[in-house]
C-alpha cells in the first residue's frame, strides 16, 4: 500500500509492503498533521509562532523542551554549524522533518510492520525490504538537472537525507556568518543509521560548505555524497559499500 | 653559599610561575543556557513596508522583531547609563581566537531583559579545524546520470512555503 499527502509544506509519501489495513496508513499522516500543527513556522496558531511573538519558556510544551535539547545538542555536536535561530527567529524545522519522519517509522514499528519507507521531501527512513524482497533502492537527485539520478544507493534499515540549496534556492545560510551563501556545494547526501541522525547532520554539513563532507567522514555511523558546483562528487570512505553499480 | 641559596630561589620561583602561566587556560565561560527568552513583540520595525504586502498571503509569520545588525556593542552598555531605546540588538561578530562571540541583546522598557549568545567558543571547532586539514584526500568522481530503477529519490525540498519565504525575503529588500 502506497499513499501521498501534502503535508508540512511538502509531499509525504508512506510505502507499506506488510498486509494492513488503511487505517495504519493513515495513522502516519495524523501524526504528521499534530506536527505541523505545532512546529509550523507558518501558521500563527502553532508553537513556534506563538514562541517567536513572546510565549513565555515555562508554557513551552514537552515537547519542544525536547526539540530545542536535541537542537543544543546538535548545535555543540558541529561546532555550532546547526543553528536554529536565524536573525532572532526560532526556527528548528531543519531538525523536526527527520525527528518526526524517524518516530512516524516507529509509530509503524509499533503495530507490527516490518517492511516500509516514509518519505517527506526527499528524507527517507527505509524499513525491512521492498514489495521484491530486496533492498530499497534511492537515487540521488542530480542538484543540476532535476529530472536525473546520479547515484543509486541500496539500504534496509537506515536513513537518508540530502540538504541542497538547488530546488528552494539558497536557504542554508553559515550560522558563523549570516551573509555568506553556500555557494561553492549544491548538495549533500547523509546516511546514517535512521533518518533523525541523517538529516540533522546534512543540514549542519551542508552548512559548512566544502568541508562538511570531513565532518560527515569523522562522525561514527555516517557516510556522505557532496556535489559541488563544479559537478564534482566527493564520497565518504564507507560510502561505496551502499552503491548500487550501474546497470 | 649565599649566592647559590639566591639563585636557587629565584629559579624556583621562575619555575612556578611558568607552570601557572603554563596552566592557566584561557576558559571562555559558556553561557548556562543558550535558550535566552525570546524577544518581546512589538519592537520597532524599520523595513517593515515593503515585507508587509508580501505577508497577506502567507499570514503574520514574517513580521519578526527587527535587529540591528553590528550597532549595538558591549561597551556601549557599560559607559550608557541612561535609559535604551526598545529592541533587538545584535552586536558585531568578536574574534574570541579560540573562535567568534556575537551577543544579542533585548532591550525593553529601557532595560536589558535578555542576552543571547548567537555565536560562542566551542571547543569542538579546534578539532573540527584539525580533522578537515588531515583528511583532504576523499575520493572524488565526476558526476554522471544513472539508470537503475529506484523506488524513491532524496533531493533537496521543494516546499512551496520555502518558495514564498524566498520571494518574501526578496520582496522584503525591493
Amino acid at each position: 500500500m502506497k499513499k501521498t499527502q501534502i503535508i508540512m509544506g511538502m509531499p509525504i509519501t508512506v510505502e507499506i509492503v506488510d498486509a494492513v489495513n488503511t487505517e495504519t496508513i493513515d495513522s502516519v499522516f495524523n501524526y504528521f498533521k499534530v506536527i505541523d500543527e505545532q512546529f509550523s513556522t507558518y501558521k500563527p496558531s502553532s508553537e513556534i509562532s506563538k514562541i517567536n511573538a513572546g510565549l513565555p519558556e515555562n508554557e513551552w510544551s514537552e515537547s519542544m523542551r525536547l526539540i530545542i535539547d536535541l537542537c543544543e545538542q546538535t548545535k555543540k555536536q558541529s561546532s555550532g554549524y546547526f543553528d536554529i535561530y536565524y536573525r532572532g527567529k526560532f526556527d528548528p524545522s531543519g531538525l523536526v522533518k527527520g525527528w518526526s519522519v524517524n518516530n512516524a517509522a516507529q509509530i509503524l514499528r509499533k503495530t507490527g510492520v516490518k517492511n516500509f519507507y516514509i518519505e517527506a521531501g526527499g528524507d527517507t527512513q527505509v524499513s525491512g525490504m521492498n514489495a521484491v524482497g530486496q533492498p530499497w533502492a534511492i537515487g540521488i537527485r542530480n542538484p543540476f538537472k532535476i529530472d536525473e539520478i546520479i547515484k543509486v544507493i541500496q539500504l534496509t534499515d537506515q536513513g537518508m537525507a540530502t540538504s541542497g540549496t538547488y530546488i528552494r534556492g539558497q536557504h542554508i545560510y553559515n550560522p558563523h556568518n549570516h551573509d555568506q551563501e553556500i555557494n561553492d556545494i549544491k548538495s549533500l547526501t547523509v546516511i546514517g543509521e535512521n533518518v533523525y541522525e541523517a538529516d540533522r547532520f546534512a543540514t549542519a554539513a551542508f552548512a559548512m560548505g566544502k568541508g562538511g563532507i570531513n565532518f560527515i567522514e569523522q562522525m561514527p555511523g555516517l557516510e556522505g555524497y557532496m556535489v559541488d558546483s563544479d559537478k564534482n562528487a566527493t564520497f565518504t570512505t564507507g560510502f561505496k559499500e551502499f552503491v548500487v553499480n550501474n546497470a | 653559599m649565599k649566592k647559590i641559596f639566591i639563585s636557587l630561589a629565584i629559579l624556583f620561583v621562575f619555575i612556578i610561575y611558568s607552570a601557572g602561566i603554563r596552566h592557566q587556560v584561557p576558559v571562555l565561560k559558556k553561557p548556562s543556557s543558550l535558550i535566552a527568552t525570546t524577544a518581546p513583540t512589538g519592537s520597532s520595525t524599520t523595513s517593515g513596508t515593503s515585507s508587509a504586502a508580501a505577508t497577506t498571503s502567507t499570514g503574520s509569520s514574517t513580521t519578526t522583531t527587527t535587529t540591528t545588525s553590528g550597532s549595538a556593542t558591549g561597551s556601549n552598555s557599560s559607559s550608557n547609563s541612561g535609559t535604551f531605546k526598545d529592541g533587538t540588538y545584535t552586536g558585531s561578530v568578536a574574534d574570541a581566537y579560540y573562535g567568534s562571540v556575537q551577543v544579542e541583546v533585548t532591550i525593553s522598557a529601557g532595560k536589558i531583559t535578555a542576552v543571547k549568545f548567537l555565536q560562542y567558543p566551542d571547543t569542538h571547532a579546534t578539532s573540527v579545524v584539525i580533522n578537515q586539514q588531515a583528511m583532504p584526500y576523499l575520493e572524488q568522481e565526476a558526476i554522471q546520470a544513472q539508470s537503475a530503477k529506484v523506488q524513491l529519490i532524496s533531493g533537496a525540498t521543494f516546499t512551496s512555503q520555502a518558495f514564498i519565504q524566498s520571494l518574501n525575503s526578496a520582496l522584503s529588500q525591493a
